[in-house]
């Protein structure tokens, strides 16, 4: 049998020899050099925001305004433990939730709905935190429990309309963001959560048992601006969670399979309906996990409001393109952008640059990034078929 | 007019698509251009319909150097492509399809259809095409199709045609069609190119037969005298056996059982018709059919992606028409399915994880809710040993592997378990001549091993060297069940055709009419 094939010299397919190694390292210097592309960009930017000395054509000026806000950036990020608490704080929704998107995109399915599903997980969490009195380790514990299942269940719901009646997820996940903006507003309107003697949709506090202790509790207590809390922990934890669901375990199998060939995993026996839903849950319980961590984080000040989520879920997306939806580059870019919103508010502190240029130097490492062959063109690199060869996501129309 | 192509290079990043080729082709002859998949033919056509820029070289028309920078340039020049899919609007006339992209038009660019008609209708009857200027293109069949891509470069006042795989489509009797227009279109002085990997088909029609392997111009073949095997062994470059040696089947009891199966699509619309076979223990069955004669649809049903709509399927006695298709991988059924990079692998995958894509929810390959990757690793090194597979490494992605290996992932992937059937759906589609024999090698040894095998295939020739017994399918029926001693490839194809065909015992006339054609 084998021996009725001599042995055959193949083509010299160079492309076939790159290890994987190669490839990751190669797919790391594009993002890398298109967050460098957006902050040289973001310099331009900066050095025009300065009217006067633009029309003054004061270039030396313009330089050192470039360089104060960079510097500012920088410290407020990184430059003290109040920078760090802020970096974290601001990136440990983003964690919960850019691996909220990032197994859905995973899985093939587009999850805009984190927003919904962390205000669904926020405000169960609230409940289990004003609600009861229990001893602290059980309270907290109870209160995330009840961010994952509710989280889960408003995500479920996602994924069980798409397999029972083929209802879009896109359009799902934004429908049922405004019902849980609505509810929430309803339920803070009612007296089981309203806080007395107030008109406006404020809930009551959750309880201290039921709170996340400090991540720098061994700094000096009265520091009241270090906001950092174990909640990052927990963040850390989801994303060595997902890492494992991912490559280690036959569900992570089925669900990348299921996204990369809906064809191939049900030609290979796996249950598209299932699985979907599975997705659509898990990507809820980290997104709640994200409104519950804010809630008994403490971030929110103990009580829940409609502005819970904040901006947060839509800038997941944004945190599972740059990371790849790989769990550890959904990490660094959290990370990355929590320091970004740790310094630019520094920055506008320090320089008067308004903190808004910020969010275009993010804008801007998105666009780069979800646009590899731009920053190819720019950094005039080859294709080699390799980088960024695969779409980050297939569309969704199909 | 004569086309030359003169020292053709042309780079892709890590390969040479082609390498100093050199071609000539000469007004009222054919030119036959054979390799294996990869070998370089559609880089090179693309080249010369100016899809492509070659690095270096130059095309010559009758001794003038030309530059083709678009489609246009080369249609303008007189070189004319007929694609293997073809490019149509279902739902325009024949004339409509003609003119698209030229529509000759009167004063205010109103379209002169009539005109366009009266010249399709001259194409028509100068070429023997028969081809009615007004019929909905949707209705005509694959063959009739065809004619009108012919029709369009002749429109276009073609006089060099280049034609990519031409038959892959088509049934035996529509090829004999096929050969005889291009004598007429030789005839009257046109040059073809007839790029095909099918060497019985280049001695039969070409003038002269060129051959290219990895990109070279390996070597040029009179069609008198050249032998099947001799061509074969300049496309791989090593001897090659054509014909698949075999044993008289030693049979077994019935392993599947398929009792008038009827599968529907959503619309109702009947694509299997009361269809009833069996397959023993070590035999291959052969379905032969046309594409879109229901074969598709019967396996998929068969494995259970598709639900019968009437009907039972057995294995070894045990019904499983409703078992899902993880129950029936379960009871031993393999299969390969017809798709493979729709259906069989994902390309994105290391060859560890597509040789574990159907075995990964058992034991060894996973424990409990863990995968087991260093064993599936270590079976994947098995396997890639075992089946020959040319990789790299097994963590190397399978959409990077050629076309014979993507394949062979898939066969060690699903004949190297304990089955008692399996399924191969155009198990050597797309794949080299070389993953060919080895593939047909490995359905013969497990046949000989006493498993019961089914094979579909378009490919009539595949079915007829492997099959112990040939079943044919069209309209969705089952129209022939032969022993293979005692038929041949004439026989099976005007069964195939629709031409010939009592229809079986138990078989009633379903909804699928003759020539309708699933899609």
């Amino acid at each position: 049998m084998t021996a009725a094939i001599a042995p055959q010299s193949q083509a010299p397919d160079d492309h076939l020899h790159e290890s994987p190694w190669i490839h990751r390292l190669s797919s790391l210097r594009l993002t890398s050099l298109a967050v460098l592309t957006a902050l040289v960009l973001g310099a331009f930017i900066v050095a025009l925001s300065d009217i006067d000395k633009v029309k003054h054509g004061d270039i030396g000026g313009m330089l050192t305004t470039v360089k104060d806000s960079y510097v500012a950036l920088a410290k407020g990020a990184f430059g003290s433990w109040r920078g760090w608490s802020e970096t974290i704080t601001a990136a440990t929704p983003l964690m919960f939730a850019g691996i909220a998107v990032a197994l859905g995109f995973k899985a093939g399915l587009f999850n805009i709905g984190a927003t919904g599903q962390m205000l669904a997980g926020g405000m169960a969490a609230v409940w289990v935190g004003f609600r009861f009195d229990l001893p602290a380790p059980i309270h907290v514990t109870l209160a995330l429990l009840a961010a994952i299942i509710v989280g889960g269940a408003f995500g479920g719901i996602v994924g069980l309309l798409k397999a029972r009646t083929g209802a879009h997820e896109v359009i799902t996940t934004i429908m049922l963001n405004y019902v849980a903006a609505g509810l929430a507003l309803w339920l803070l309107k009612t007296s089981e959560f309203q806080r007395p003697g107030r008109g406006d949709p404020v809930s009551k506090d959750i309880h201290t048992s039921a709170k996340l202790p400090s991540l720098f509790g061994f700094l000096d207590r009265s520091t009241l601006e270090i906001r950092a809390h174990t909640g990052f922990l927990l963040a850390l934890a989801a994303v060595v969670l997902f890492w494992w669901l991912m490559k280690r375990s036959k569900l992570g199998f089925e669900f990348r399979t299921f996204g990369a060939n809906a064809d191939a995993a049900r030609y290979a026996g796996m249950n598209p309906g299932r699985l979907t839903i599975g997705a659509m849950f898990m990507a809820g319980a980290f997104a709640g996990l994200a409104g519950g961590s804010e809630i008994l984080g403490g971030v929110t000040q103990n009580h829940a409001t409609t502005g819970l989520a904040g901006n947060v879920g839509f800038d997941a997306i944004a945190v599972a393109l740059l990371g790849r939806s790989s769990p550890w580059g959904t990490a660094a870019a959290a990370l990355l952008f929590g320091a970004l919103k740790a310094g630019g508010d520094q920055m506008q502190v320090d320089t008067g640059v308004p903190v808004d240029l910020v969010l275009v130097i993010r804008a801007l490492i998105v666009l780069f990034v979800a646009a590899p062959a731009l920053t190819r063109i720019i950094w005039r690199l080859k294709d080699k078929g390799t980088e960024g060869g695969t779409p980050l996501f297939r569309g969704w129309g199909s | 007019m004569e086309l030359e192509l003169r020292g053709i290079t042309k780079r892709f990043p890590g390969v040479v698509a082609n390498d100093d080729v050199n071609l000539t082709v000469r007004g009222g002859e054919v030119l036959a251009l054979v390799g294996e998949n990869g070998a370089g033919k559609s880089t090179l056509m693309n080249i010369l319909y100016g899809l492509y820029k070659a690095d270096e070289g130059e095309i010559l028309v009758d001794g003038q150097p030309v530059k083709f920078t678009s489609p246009h340039d080369a249609i303008a020049a007189g070189i004319g492509m007929v694609h293997q899919h073809f490019m149509l609007v279902p739902v325009f006339t024949v004339t409509e399809n003609v003119v698209l992209g030229v529509e000759p038009t009167t004063s205010f660019g109103r379209i002169d259809i009539g005109s366009a008609r009266t010249r399709v209708a001259e194409l028509s009857r100068e070429f023997g095409l028969h081809l009615d200027p007004d019929a909905m293109t949707e209705d005509l069949a694959v063959g009739i199709q065809q004619r009108i891509e012919i029709v369009k470069v002749l429109f276009r006042d073609a006089k060099i045609v280049v034609f990519d795989e031409p038959t892959a489509v088509l049934t035996p009797q529509e090829i004999e069609d096929f050969f005889r227009i291009v004598e007429t279109l030789t005839a009257a002085g046109c040059g073809v190119v007839f790029i095909t990997h099918k060497l019985k088909e280049a001695i039969r029609i070409a003038d002269r037969i060129v051959v290219l392997r990895r990109g070279k111009t390996v070597g040029e073949a009179d069609p008198k005298t050249a032998t099947q095997e001799a061509l074969a062994e300049m496309m791989v470059g090593r001897p090659v056996d054509l014909e698949v040696d075999k044993a008289p089947p030693q049979l077994g009891d019935v392993t599947l059982r398929v009792a008038h199966l009827t599968v529907t699509d959503a619309n109702g619309r009947a694509h299997v018709s009361d269809v009833s076979f069996e397959v023993r223990a070590g035999e291959i069955v052969g379905i032969a059919g046309i594409q879109g004669n229901g074969q598709s649809e019967l396996v998929e049903t068969l494995v259970g992606l598709h639900r019968a709509a009437a009907g039972t399927v057995a294995l070894n006695g045990e019904d499983i028409t409703t078992a899902t298709p993880r129950a029936r991988h379960r009871l031993g059924i393999a299969h390969i399915p017809e798709d493979r990079q729709r259906d069989g692998m994902v390309k994105d995958f290391t060859i560890t994880e597509n040789l574990a894509l159907t075995s990964y929810y058992a034991p060894p390959l996973s424990h409990g809710i863990n995968m087991q990757w260093d064993t599936a690793r270590s079976e994947a090194e098995r396997l890639v040993e075992a089946y020959d597979i040319r990789t790299p490494s097994t963590e190397t992605s399978t959409g990077k592997l050629s076309g014979g290996n993507q394949q062979k992932v898939i066969v060690a992937r699903e004949l190297s378990r304990n089955v008692h059937l399996a399924i191969a759906s155009q198990p050597t589609r797309g794949v080299d001549v070389g993953s060919i024999e080895y593939i047909h090698e490995r359905l013969v040894d497990l046949r000989d091993k006493g498993v019961a095998v089914l094979v579909v295939s378009t490919e009539l020739d595949e079915v007829m060297a492997l099959s112990d017994r040939v079943l044919v399918m069209f309209g969705g029926r089952l129209v022939a069940n032969l022993n293979r001693a005692d038929t041949d490839h004439n026989d099976v194809g005007l069964y195939m055709a629709g031409a010939k065909g009592d229809f079986m015992p138990g078989d009633a006339p379903g909804d699928a009419t003759p020539g309708e054609r699933a899609s």
